[in-house]
């Protein structure tokens, strides 16, 4: 139990006031800037980052990663009230959390984002804590045939969403995919789909993409019904607290399988955004009300949260422990300890020991201050949706078009927008279903690119996708989760045939 | 959602149709003329860089083929789309939203944004101005603030803020 | 304030007039925010040397406005490139270039070439070493090889057609063989595939390889420099940067370093780029820079003025001569 020794002598570093303002600071700015897309996550931490610059390295991670927790709490409120997703791993959210907000129900959408967050991040940080030297060595098995195949899993369990035309469905699915694949590719270092132009040169980054096909096609077709955003009247007192977390305990086998999922996936490091899809796509599948997922079930909105942040929290264990992040935020973060003097990977433990179990101290603290946070503004956030349509509408626009344009520093990308935003309004008056093209969008290029790394150290044999137990596990793994609607459907037809 | 609102004309369901998968097909040949040129063979080592371009341009095709001639071949049903007057309607968000993309690269997103912020209070909610000015001003005030001067995240400029000094 | 001074000094001569003038031009001052662009993501090495710079600024006051540090890293880089190429003239903007500089263009074809914007500085170059995972038998470069002529090994790299891959090509050809080049997007991510065994070898520079190698996870072979890097202080078992032989001496004839300088758009005025020179000056005077310079081994050899130049005019025939050797230039 040294660990606890050590936890505990990092609670006394976290609970230096200094520290603990900064971790108050940390989570309200963290919101702050998760509520503006395009500012949420990495981009907000990279501005941030010099400002640590005076700070001792433990004060500044304890900033930062509150920033980062913050950040994470702030990108659901987008998804649930507007359709907009902050962040990639928010996209599973608004299936379910957006339609809740519409029927009135934004107060327990929050709530239900917020607390699963928070247990995903919980069981995430205790993993940390207690069995971090068993696990890291983990990461280190994953080459690119195991990213392809987590990648193909996270597909897999994804795949049969919509019930509409098949033809559609794979339309939308292959248009992800080609604008996925626009931009240099890093395999050959060649540019593709550029068509010589300087604008198309950074692809089409996700970010950029669903702010258009979600958000602005949202106040399209809002104004086109004439009735502004739906559900103004949601209910909001803190009793829709306790009622949610009383609905979410009947889920906590969703809950416990979604942690599981998250960690994994962060740990491997595949990261938040396949956690949070792969977790929303096994809850459909086992959950008996599958048809009526996507039409606001709560369980939507807690699988999805739970994941993504348990990946995003346990992500921070592969950063510190060898050095490679597993989210793009992490990337970041990295590179504010190297300009603090610290050298992330396996040593740091071993050298640094105030520093991370500081950190780890910090965890705890700044998710239960965070979720205090969130929690007591639920009202706050919901009362956001009462304000009339014309002025909400104008904000929204002003505040996409910033967040487009800070992803990359590029005004075409506030066009790209807009055009995306007709462009989704059209997709969906006509039917055509906007989750698998957001899923090829945002998973499209790792996974080709992991495809081809592994064939080039397999010079081209396929064999490599299943040349060692883990690897051929979790392909088989996707394999029956593919074919799993086709079994489903057997087993459905049986049971109808039985009880006629 | 009520689709055969309106009653009147508008835009029938099988042009958007029509016009959607067109644009869809488009976009696969484009693709597939792509993958060509980069090569969409596979080498001995692995796919090419067209390889994906070109196969993926290709199931486009096909999925948007197909609903093409769905769409074609489905009767002129009256079904709408969207009834002119409410078309009507997001063109009032629509056409001040391209003009507010457009005016970004001309005045910079600050002036912009009061603008559009000015335009939806006045003219789609009928606001007054005196409420309508305070909006827009907070608005570009704040963000100024936020983006400008504390995270030091500068967004476009135009005219009037490099003639302040920025 | 110049104004001031010619009312006070009204009655004065033409002589003392043009003097007040010139007094006011070198102290040319910024006069708004000044932007430094990095032409790659956030996170990589480009990005965190950006960031540093601008920390140091703002710590120890060294310009009356603040640096902003802007990532546009669309297209290797090519984004940035063109875009400072296209603002000419304006002096609240910086650079910081990495090999994509050269690499780029010459492999994508895009219209740009360095003498399109204004060198104002070299802060430092990057290093890069030969490693291999320490369970691997290698113990020497003779070992390496040997191991190379009987196997194709499987070299882990940053990018495709870039610094890693040029080295990649430039080493076989050295020993006479072929490697297996496998690009990955981030050189912290190669590290890793090194230690995990899913690539043999890399050519990872100092700073993302050093926490394996204080693991005793990956071993150094040998450094691509002409001289031994200048750190002494023991990093593991008593070895330090300084005891790495460099390549060239253990027979192996590949040298490659990576610019990490500051560039300017064209058509700026001498008396600002000389405002920037020596900002940067005081950034590498202060004690961060050293530790950050000391932490990923860098060599600090530092460049301006027609010495700044002579160097790109080499480096840049070097690239287009190592990369068409390679087969890399655009077609």
């Amino acid at each position: 139990m040294s660990e606890l020794v050590a936890l505990l002598h990092g609670f006394t570093i976290a609970l230096e006031p200094t520290n603990l303002a900064l971790m108050v600071a940390g989570i309200v700015l963290g919101v702050l800037i998760g509520v503006l897309p395009g500012l949420g996550g990495a981009n907000g931490v990279a501005i941030l980052l010099p400002l640590t610059f005076t700070l001792e390295p433990v004060s500044a991670i304890i900033l930062l990663s509150c920033i980062y927790w913050g950040a994470l709490f702030g990108g659901a409120i987008t998804s649930i009230l507007f359709n907009i997703p902050g962040e990639p791993w928010s996209v599973a959210t608004t299936f379910d959390g957006y339609p809740m907000a519409q029927q009135g129900r934004a107060a327990e959408a929050l709530t239900a984002a917020f607390t699963s967050s928070f247990i995903g991040a919980f069981v995430a940080i205790l993993l940390v804590t207690f069995v971090s030297p068993l696990v890291a060595g983990f990461a280190l098995r994953f080459g690119p045939a195991e990213f392809f195949a987590v990648m193909f899993l996270a597909f897999a369990s994804f795949i049969g969403f919509s019930s509409g035309s098949p033809f559609k469905t794979m339309a939308s699915m292959m248009l992800g995919f080609l604008l996925a694949g626009v931009g240099l590719d890093t395999v050959t270092g060649q540019l593709r789909g550029t068509f010589g132009s300087t604008e198309l040169m950074r692809g089409f980054h996700f970010l950029v993409v669903v702010i258009g096909l979600f958000g602005i096609s949202e106040i399209l077709q809002s104004i086109e019904e004439g009735l502004a955003f739906r559900g103004r009247e949601g209910r909001i007192d803190l009793r829709a607290v306790l009622r949610t977390w009383g609905e979410m305990l009947r889920h906590r086998a969703i809950v416990l399988r979604s942690a599981l999922i998250g960690c994994w996936m962060g740990i491997t490091p595949a990261g938040a955004t396949p956690a949070s899809f792969m977790s929303y796509g096994v809850a459909r599948r086992l959950s008996h009300h599958g048809a009526e997922f996507g039409r606001g079930r709560i369980e939507g909105v807690i699988a999805p949260e739970t994941a993504a942040h348990a990946a995003g929290t346990s992500a921070l264990l592969p950063m510190l422990t060898l050095g490679i992040p597993g989210s793009p935020t992490a990337a970041v973060l990295l590179g504010g300890l190297i300009m603090w003097g610290l050298q992330p990977g396996p040593m740091l433990f071993v050298e640094q020991k105030d520093f991370v179990w500081g950190l780890i101290a910090s965890m705890y603290l700044g998710n239960v201050v965070g979720l205090a946070i969130v929690l007591t503004a639920v009202p706050w956030f919901a009362a956001i949706l009462r304000i009339p349509f014309p002025i909400i509408a104008a904000i929204v626009l002003v505040v996409c078009a910033i967040g487009a344009y800070t992803v990359n520093n590029a005004a075409f990308d506030i066009v790209l927008m807009l055009i995306f935003g007709v462009l989704g309004y059209m997709m969906k008056k006509l039917d055509y279903p906007l989750a698998p093209l957001v899923l090829a969008l945002v998973l499209g290029d790792r996974t080709e690119q992991s495809f081809r790394q592994a064939l080039l150290l397999s010079e081209g044999s396929f064999s490599i996708f299943f040349s060692n137990a883990l690897v051929s596990s979790i392909m088989v793994l996707g394999l029956v989760l593919l074919l799993w609607p086709l079994f489903a459907r057997l087993r459905g037809g049986e049971r109808a045939r039985a009880s006629a | 959602m009520p689709q055969f609102a309106g009653g009147g004309s508008g835009i029938a369901q099988r042009t958007m149709e029509i016009l959607l998968a067109s644009l869809m097909a488009a976009i696969a040949g484009l693709a597939i003329r792509e993958g060509l040129r980069l090569g969409n063979g596979w080498a001995f080592d692995g796919p090419e860089a067209g390889y994906f371009l070109f196969w993926i341009g290709l199931l486009l095709l096909v999925a948007s083929t197909v609903n093409l001639l769905r769409a074609l071949a489905r009767p002129a049903d009256g079904r709408l789309f969207a009834s002119w007057p409410r078309l009507l309607l997001v063109a009032q968000v629509l056409i001040p939203a391209a003009l507010y993309g457009a005016a970004i690269f001309l005045v910079g997103i600050y002036a912009a944004s009061a603008a559009l912020v000015l335009w939806f209070m006045r003219g789609l909610g009928g606001f007054s101005l005196r409420q309508a000015v305070p909006v827009a001003a907070a608005l570009v005030l704040t963000a100024f603030l936020l983006f400008e001067v504390w995270f030091l995240v500068p967004l476009p400029k135009g005219p009037v803020e490099h003639a302040l000094g920025f | 304030m110049l104004s001031t001074c010619r009312r006070l000094l009204a009655g004065c001569t033409m002589v003392l007039t043009a003097g007040a003038f010139a007094a006011s031009a070198v102290a040319w001052q910024p006069s708004k925010p000044v932007q430094l662009y990095v032409p790659a993501g956030t996170g990589g090495g480009a990005d965190q040397m950006a960031r540093a710079i601008q920390g140091i600024v703002a710590k120890h006051n060294l310009m009356s406005q603040p640096i902003v540090v802007q990532n546009k890293g669309g297209g290797a880089g090519a984004e940035a490139f063109l875009e400072v190429k296209e603002k000419k003239g304006d002096a609240h903007l910086l650079l910081i270039t990495l090999s994509s500089l050269f690499t780029t263009p010459l492999a994508t074809g895009v219209p740009f070439r360095w003498t399109d914007i204004t060198p104002v500085k070299m802060l430092a170059l990057d290093e890069f070493v030969l490693w291999v995972n320490s369970e691997s038998p290698w113990q020497s470069v003779a070992d390496f090889v040997a191991a190379a002529k009987g196997q194709k090994l499987r070299m882990g790299g940053t990018g495709s057609r870039q610094e890693d891959h040029i080295i990649t090509v430039a080493l076989g050809k050295a020993i006479g063989t072929q490697f297996t080049y496998v690009p990955y997007k981030g050189g912290g991510e190669v590290a890793v595939q090194l230690v995990g065994r899913h690539v043999d070898t890399t050519v990872n520079n100092p700073i993302e390889a050093v926490s394996h190698w204080k693991a005793g996870k990956v071993r150094p072979l040998c450094v691509f420099d002409s001289q031994p890097m200048p750190y002494p202080d023991a990093i593991v078992d008593g070895k330090a940067w300084s005891d790495i032989p460099t390549c060239k001496s253990q027979g192996l004839d590949v040298e490659y370093l990576m610019l990490r300088g500051i560039f300017m758009p064209a058509g700026v005025g001498d008396e600002t780029v000389r405002f920037y020179v020596d900002l940067l000056d005081k950034v590498r005077a202060t004690p961060e820079w050293k530790e950050l310079m000391a932490q990923g081994a860098f060599n600090q050899t530092a460049l301006d003025g027609p010495e700044f130049r002579a160097w790109l005019e080499r480096e840049e025939e070097r690239h287009r001569k190592l990369m068409a050797e390679a087969g890399f230039l655009a077609k």
